[in-house]
């Protein structure tokens, strides 16, 4: 695609973006708008202080250690410290299932819990409230582990969350309790919270469990949440191919798994923002290598199929590899062909997350569907330009406040699971191990890319591009589809899903090409309000 | 089972709430703070408040629901957030140009100590806010009260911060909306002119909150109380306010800031309550209840009359909040239904005070609790001790509905899960019809679904 062939300049539009922001925002806003090319990769600015009074995507670091990284697992009773509106409103909302194997089973993400702060608690302490509820939550559920979540007030009037963890875990003794000081105002939007998350779950969880995991090739899925049954799709074709998954951070997860995780061979990241410390982390300690996969789109799951496959070496699992790829294929062929004269030629702008911008492209490309644009809402620079960029990136004040574990293998578990020669061989074969490209590689030349973009950025974009389908979240959505362009939300998929893996796509393709080509989009206008018509009378039939 | 860790035995709690029936003040603030025209909300604490208030107005109305935030981050946490709100503002002005910013506060900003009418002054002083455009706040602390408290105080300070007495008194009367549907609010000003009577009603979310699909976003829709009418509330004869706990703050700091007397009704929900609000209203303006709305109210009796069979003695379990907990608790009494288990996490003496008299005259046995702990885990609870014919609540309900197999009407906020609730009204005499039929249907689904061959009915 050329995009400077239909569309104004991209540069220009990067001006008119910027144009009505004061002096001072103007200059901030515009390093994080950037025409890209793919060949040098221009640097944009992200993981920066939105400026106040900007309606913006983000949220908080609570949002993203609560609500994204801990919320999808099934067993660990999740208490909120703080008044009660953070609780209640992560309650249930990112669509996180899970499936337990039987009634039996613990599950308590249906519910939320939380200390319910009130102003004497916020003036007296609140710490005696939280190990009050803590005990009874230990007392009513006898969870194997409860976690605790500070918010905004809890860290400023000086609670130690960690402390009363601590002392209800000694306590207990069978239930493993432990803290996150995921205030909201710490970072700059979820993706603090998602550093922190991986902290504490490396912490306080991963390394418990010692028993060898059974199976050959044996695995960690990490960064996938098993939103609309996204993890359970990737189960299915790891069941398909003989890979054993250990575990997975967090979808369909459970504590056991977690705490087992050490054990496997190979950690396969999916959302590299939410989860890539845990993967470097697991390296250093365990000697774990990791992988960048992607299982949104069907050609981007077969890839990352084989590059698992070529990672083990095993020509027994290529070539079930192989095979699982054959037998699915047909099915998404046979859909693609169908829907792709009514997608092809369409475009879309995604602005979402920290890799879902980055990995939906691929079953747009699969589409024949541009992206002429695209962003994350919280992603850092290495997402964009790739991981080459991080020894550049500039720590900043609110980077510094969050806790970077100091990490060394592990005297006793420190297993390196293949040799610096191996690696270096796989490097050669084209298998980057503990590596990420970053999302503007991909793209084409002269698509904008947005950090962090603001809602008064994206009516402008809509108004110069006209996008077939503009992808953001739930904030998003209504705004988008009242100047009638179709919104996939790709937080929660509109309830729909899966979209990974096989049967993910066809699900996609049939999703999008409902979404661009819904009559509705045509019935915006009364046929009075259309030129021409509304004067005389004349019978007009259904079928006309 | 969804909720399989919920126990039959009911321990008391001190410090755990589990499964909230409330959530806090700030989105009460911004969800009033839309019913004002153009007016944009602004959420002083970190971006999540913002955010998470956003998406779940947005997905209970399936509209946009615009907000900006003072994104704190750690350093406005301890140094204050001050220069946050000033730049703010000046971003807002110059970026999404409203004719308001109301600004309200959250835990964070409350707790540091942020002083928001020192703050907005001195916006108002450095000449941040252009000539014409207007800065108003109101504190709404999370951790007291609940989503409706701060519904109340952000009402409170819409009106005490506009209405201004000139010393002429208008032949209007005030209409100050308790927490309800933007199509609530529009058949309280199809009520109000069909009586004859003008009102100025605030705050009005219709045609806000329910905008229709034009292919262009309206920032500020059509719809919302303007200032001129909000200034104009000053001057305005009486008002009503509609729930003691929504809307009554407001009307006392009328009265208190431009003398305006008022009175509190319940939000017209059910047959009494809108016949009470029919009542005060046509009194206060001296006008004649005209035919047609006693018409509407005879259709409502005549179903009532009609259908009594099915709904007598059906036992209800509901959850809410106060002002719209108290009416239907009464239209259920009056349609000789039993509602047994009520829960409200809405804290209070004066709502405590309000259903326990109802409940003492009519229905002494009920269980009622509100106020902390007061949660729908309690209410599955006692539903799985007394079991019930049907439940009424947010779309939260629908998980106890599935697992104690309980027919289930969506009622309160939020709703998640269905439309309907913003387009057509629970208040007035078609609200009625509109309830009654919402509960016999589920009601009679539930007959039909359950009956033997032999016994089910082609007539009912």
């Amino acid at each position: 695609m050329e995009a400077n062939r239909i569309y104004p300049d991209p540069s220009q539009v990067r001006e008119e973006l910027i144009q009505k922001y004061p002096a001072k925002v103007a200059k901030k806003r515009a390093k994080s708008i950037i025409v890209n090319d793919p060949e040098i990769i221009p640097e944009v600015q992200a993981n920066v202080r939105t400026v106040p009074g900007i309606i913006t995507q983000r949220g908080c670091s609570y949002a993203g250690c609560k609500g994204v990284v801990l919320g999808p697992t099934r067993d660990i009773v999740n208490i909120v410290h703080g008044p009660i509106g953070c609780s209640f409103y992560a309650w249930l909302t990112r669509r996180n299932q899970t499936r337990t194997e039987s009634l039996m089973d613990a599950n308590y993400i249906p519910y939320c819990f939380s200390t319910d702060m009130q102003e004497e608690n916020v003036v007296f302490g609140g710490e005696k409230k939280l190990k009050i509820a803590i005990q009874e939550a230990y007392d009513l559920f006898h969870p194997k582990s409860i976690a605790i979540f500070s918010t905004c007030p809890v860290g400023l009037i000086g609670d130690d969350v960690h402390a009363a963890s601590k002392e209800m875990r000694e306590k207990f003794g069978d239930c493993n309790v432990f803290g996150f000081s995921c205030e909201g105002y710490r970072g700059v939007s979820q993706s603090a919270g998602h550093h922190i998350a991986n902290n504490g779950v490396f912490k306080h969880m991963v390394g418990r469990n010692n028993t060898p995991s059974k199976g050959k090739f044996k695995l960690n899925l990490l960064g996938e949440y098993n939103i609309g049954g996204d993890a359970f799709e990737i189960e299915r074709i790891f069941e398909k191919v003989g890979i054993t998954l250990v575990s997975s951070f967090s979808g369909n997860s459970t504590v056991s798994q977690i705490e087992n995780a050490h054990t496997a061979d190979l950690n396969v990241i999916l959302c590299h923002r939410s989860i890539n410390y845990m993967g470097d982390m697991m390296e250093t300690k365990y000697g774990i290598p990791w992988m960048k996969v992607n299982f949104v789109g069907a050609e981007s799951t077969a890839k990352s199929l084989r590059k698992i496959a070529e990672y083990f070496g095993d020509e027994e699992l290529k070539a079930k590899v192989e095979a699982v790829i054959a037998e699915e294929t047909p099915k998404v062929k046979a859909v693609i062909e169908e829907i792709l004269p009514r997608t092809k030629g369409k475009t879309a702008m995604l602005f979402v997350g920290g890799s879902r911008a980055h990995h939906y492209q691929d079953l747009f490309a699969e589409l024949g569907m541009t992206t002429v644009a695209a962003g994350y809402e919280f992603a850092h620079r290495d997402d964009y330009e790739g991981r080459h960029v991080l020894p550049n990136i500039k720590i900043d004040a609110d980077s510094k406040n969050i806790e970077e574990l100091k990490v060394v293998p592990d005297p006793e578990l420190y297993n390196p699971r293949k040799t610096e020669a191996e690696l270096e061989a796989l490097k050669e074969k084209g298998l980057e191990i503990n590596g990420y490209d970053g999302m503007m590689k991909q793209m084409t030349k002269k698509s904008l890319v947005v950090d962090d973009l603001s809602h008064y950025e994206s009516e402008k974009l809509i108004e110069i591009y006209k996008p077939d389908i503009f992808c953001a979240g739930i904030k998003e959505k209504y705004v988008v589809q009242k100047m009638g362009i179709p919104l996939k939300q790709l937080h929660s998929y509109d309830y729909g899903g899966p979209y990974t893996g096989f049967e993910g796509a066809v699900n996609f393709y049939k999703d999008i090409d409902r979404m661009v080509n819904n009559p509705v989009w045509k019935l915006i206008k009364a046929p009075w309000e259309k030129a021409g018509n509304g004067s005389g009378l004349a019978a007009s039939y259904v079928t006309q | 089972m969804l909720l399989r860790h919920t126990s039959k035995e009911v321990k008391e709690r001190e410090g755990l709430t589990i499964n909230p029936a409330k959530t806090c003040q700030p989105i009460g603030a911004m969800y009033a703070a839309l019913g004002i025209h153009g007016c944009l909300p602004h959420s002083h604490g970190s971006q999540g408040c913002c955010s998470y208030h956003r998406s779940t107005l947005t997905r209970h109305y399936k509209e946009p629901v615009m907000a900006a935030t003072s994104s704190f981050t750690e350093g406005a946490s301890v140094f204050g957030g001050q220069a946050n709100l000033l730049a703010a503002i000046e971003t807002i002005f110059s970026v999404y140009d409203p004719d308001i910013i109301a600004v309200h506060s959250t835990c964070l900003s409350e707790t540091i100590g942020d002083d928001l009418q020192q703050i907005t002054r001195k916006a108002n002083d450095d000449g941040k806010v252009p000539e014409g455009k207007h800065v108003i706040f109101a504190s709404t602390p999370s951790f007291i009260g609940s989503h409706i408290t701060g519904y109340a105080n952000m009402v409170t300070g819409i009106a005490t911060q506009f209405a201004v007495s000139t010393g002429v008194k208008k032949n209007q009367f005030n209409i100050i909306a308790g927490w309800m549907e933007p199509s609530d609010m529009r058949e309280i000003k199809r009520l109000s002119k069909e009586l004859g009577v003008r009102i100025v009603l605030f705050p009005d979310t219709s045609d806000v909150l329910d905008a229709p699909q034009t292919g262009k976003h309206e920032f500020y829709p059509k719809g919302g109380t303007t200032i001129a009418e909000l200034r104009s509330a000053g001057d305005s004869i009486s008002s009503l306010a509609l729930g003691s706990i929504s809307a009554e703050p407001a009307a006392i700091g009328l009265e208190k800031s431009c003398k305006v007397p008022f009175e509190t009704l319940d939000i017209p929900i059910g047959l009494s309550a809108t016949d009470r609000f029919i009542m005060a209203l046509s009194q206060a303006a001296g006008v004649k209840v005209p035919d047609e709305i006693t018409a509407e109210r005879g259709r409502l009796v005549d179903v009532m009359a009609d259908m009594e069979q099915y709904l007598y003695g059906k036992k209800v379990a509901l959850f809410g909040d106060p002002d719209q907990l108290l009416p239907l608790t009464e239209f259920l009494l009056d349609l000789n239904m039993k509602p047994v288990h009520i829960v409200s996490g809405t804290p209070g003496q004066r709502f405590e005070k309000q259903m326990r008299q109802l409940l003492d005259a009519r229905s002494p046995e009920t269980n009622f609790r509100n106020g902390l702990q007061a949660d729908m885990f309690l209410l599955h609870q006692w539903m799985k001790n007394d079991p019930v014919d049907l439940l009424i609540g947010n779309t939260y309900g629908k998980y106890m509905a599935r697992d104690e197999d309980v027919p289930f009407i969506r009622f309160g906020f939020p709703i998640l899960d269905r439309i309907g609730h913003s387009y057509f009204p629970n208040v007035g005499y078609s609200g009625g019809l509109r309830l009654v039929e919402k509960l016999l249907n589920a009601i009679m689904d539930r007959q039909d679904r359950d009956a033997l061959e032999e016994k089910f009915e082609l007539v009912m």
